[in-house]
């Protein structure tokens, strides 16, 4: 169903990167998504970064559909269908959060809901200093909180990868979560077998319907709106188009 | 002996469930997904003579009892399609090629190619409702249909279905149109032209402004046009629109429709939608001692 709604709130979340707190309630798990249509625009999927009485999503500037996102301004009128897909599913034990750039945005959802600040620790990723999002958030939940950047301007030099294989390594983790570029999904799936520490991450496909008909976003068959957009680590494994090749709007395939 | 299995023009499909055409259809795999979820025969996504990238987003609406899309025929062409077919064809579900052209002779190679590519059947899409010059708008002219059925039955082995759209009062006459011309199923219907507006934004939802409206909200339009049908043609009949629950399907199947197709029920109940129908019929037939479904095609027709 279509939530005709404003934006309530617009937050400079990093460079180029925007958070728009939606006049809406949306009660959601974490890691599960939402339908964002701008009037006259475009509709996109987005994870929700910001969930409960005042839901949000954080978007990064990457073509039309983000920018026009990214200009709205309070009061804008905005549709929300959703939330879609099956979030995270968080197990008891000890969890690590791998974020990369936006990626950050259904990561933080989990790290918040954890509820214990000794369980849970976060790696946050990102090109440059600029890029990186939800430190703080990550801090007031964390007892254990990272950064690397590409280009060593904040925090450790280097790729988040390495850093939470180094984390893996220093202590015992139950379950990874990880979403960011599927490049850095794929090496964090390796890492995680290496370290042999179950793992699930948050895909990304184009999507149309976002309601699991179209399968615009099937990924081997399954749906990332439907069947995701949380795969376990096992899931990933079997498919052959991960880091490999995409579909695109005709659903013809195309290498990544 | 209990039997789902149905005969739909010769074709043999282990229970009465077919996929709908526009459904997860686009890619072997979600196919193969779709036929492990219990389908008795799947049809594919539309597909026409080239790469097709649909409609820009909003291409759809949910509604409580259903869906309204302008997807606008998405779909990568016959020639990409047959590495699709290949996979799709190790569920051992008969699959049937869904086609969309807007001339006889188009129809005709997209056919030829399914059939090359072993599809068990063609259904033609004369009925999308949303995709300018394809479609709805040549599906409601009887002459046309006659002649793309016809040219298409001249130049294929398998059978040939007519996909019909319920937004004609000349629907039983594009129905004669296709058992003339040699056609071998009906399948009725495809979505009712709709449309939805954004109150706040004041204007349509859609990026195509109109879409087609499917799920139980088309059902009661659905079972009229398949019980019209069935008493204007003697061809079979192919039931679609708001099936989501076993007696979703005795109902078509009493209004005369010899199989069912389900599409906007994959979204709304997700794909377990197939075993929960199939195992909501066995119980009926086990209660009123039915031994084959063919047993209650029509039967509400004798009132």
């Amino acid at each position: 169903m279509l939530i005709e709604t404003r934006v309530r709130e617009r937050i400079e979340a990093g460079k180029g990167i925007t958070t728009l707190v939606f006049d809406a309630p949306m009660e959601a798990r974490p890691g599960q998504f939402v339908m964002v249509w701008v009037p006259g625009v475009d509709e996109v999927p987005m994870s929700l970064s910001h969930i409960g009485p005042h839901a949000g999503i954080t978007v990064k500037e990457v073509g039309e559909a983000t920018k026009a996102l990214s200009c709205l301004r309070p009061g804008d009128v905005i549709g929300i269908r959703g939330p879609y897909g099956n979030g995270w599913r968080l197990s008891g034990g000890r969890i690590l959060c791998v974020g990369g750039g936006v990626g950050m945005a259904p990561i933080i959802t989990a790290v918040e809901a954890a509820g214990d600040p000794g369980r849970v620790a976060v790696a946050i990723g990102a090109r440059n200093h600029g890029e990186i999002i939800f430190e703080e958030r990550a801090r007031s939940v964390s007892n254990d909180v990272r950064i690397t950047t590409d280009d060593g301007s904040y925090g450790l030099k280097g790729t988040v990868v390495s850093l939470a294989d180094t984390m893996m390594k220093e202590k015992r983790y139950d379950l990874v979560l990880g979403c960011g570029p599927e490049v850095m999904n794929k090496f964090l799936l390796k890492a995680c077998k290496d370290n042999e520490v179950p793992c699930q991450l948050s895909l990304e496909r184009l999507m149309k319907c976002g309601a699991g008909l179209c399968g615009s976003c099937v990924i081997d068959g399954l749906r990332v709106c439907a069947d995701g957009p949380v795969f376990t680590g096992e899931q990933v494994e079997r498919m052959a188009e991960f880091g490999k090749c995409k579909r695109d709007d005709a659903g013809l395939r195309v290498k990544l | 002996m209990t039997t789902l299995e149905v005969d739909l023009a010769g074709i043999k499909l282990r229970n009465p469930t077919i996929l709908a055409s526009g459904v997860m259809g686009e890619t072997g795999e979600s196919l193969l997904k779709v036929a492990e979820a219990g389908a008795g025969g799947l049809v594919t996504k539309s597909i026409g003579l080239e790469p097709r990238k649909g409609y820009p987003n909003p291409t759809l609406v949910e509604l409580p009892d259903g869906y309204i899309n302008a997807m606008g025929l998405p779909g990568p062409g016959i020639e990409a399609f047959a590495e699709e077919m290949e996979v799709a064809l190790r569920s051992r579900v008969p699959i049937i090629g869904s086609l969309f052209a807007a001339i006889p002779e188009d129809f005709t190679t997209l056919a030829g190619k399914m059939e090359d590519y072993g599809a068990a059947a063609v259904e033609l899409n004369l009925s999308c409702p949303h995709a300018k010059g394809y479609g709805m708008e040549v599906g409601i002219d009887p002459d046309a249909v006659r002649s793309i059925v016809s040219s298409v039955k001249g130049a294929v082995g398998i059978p040939v279905m007519a996909k019909l759209t319920p937004n004609t009062h000349r629907l039983v006459e594009v129905a004669r149109a296709v058992e003339a011309a040699g056609g071998d199923a009906i399948v009725a219907v495809n979505t009712v032209k709709a449309m939805a507006i954004s109150v706040e934004a004041r204007r349509p939802i859609l990026y195509n402004r109109t879409g087609g409206l499917s799920g139980p909200a088309i059902k009661g339009v659905g079972l009229r046009c398949v019980y019209e049908l069935h008493e204007a043609v003697a061809l079979p009949i192919v039931g679609v629109g708001g099936i989501e629950r076993s007696g979703d399907v005795l109902e078509y199947m009493m209004a005369g429709a010899s199989a069912v197709q389900v599409g906007s029920a994959v979204g709304r109940k997700g794909l377990a939608v197939f075993r929960e129908i199939t195992d909501g019929l066995m119980s009926y037939m086990g209660a009123h001692d039915l031994g084959d479904l063919r047993e209650i095609v029509g039967v509400a027709h004798a009132h």
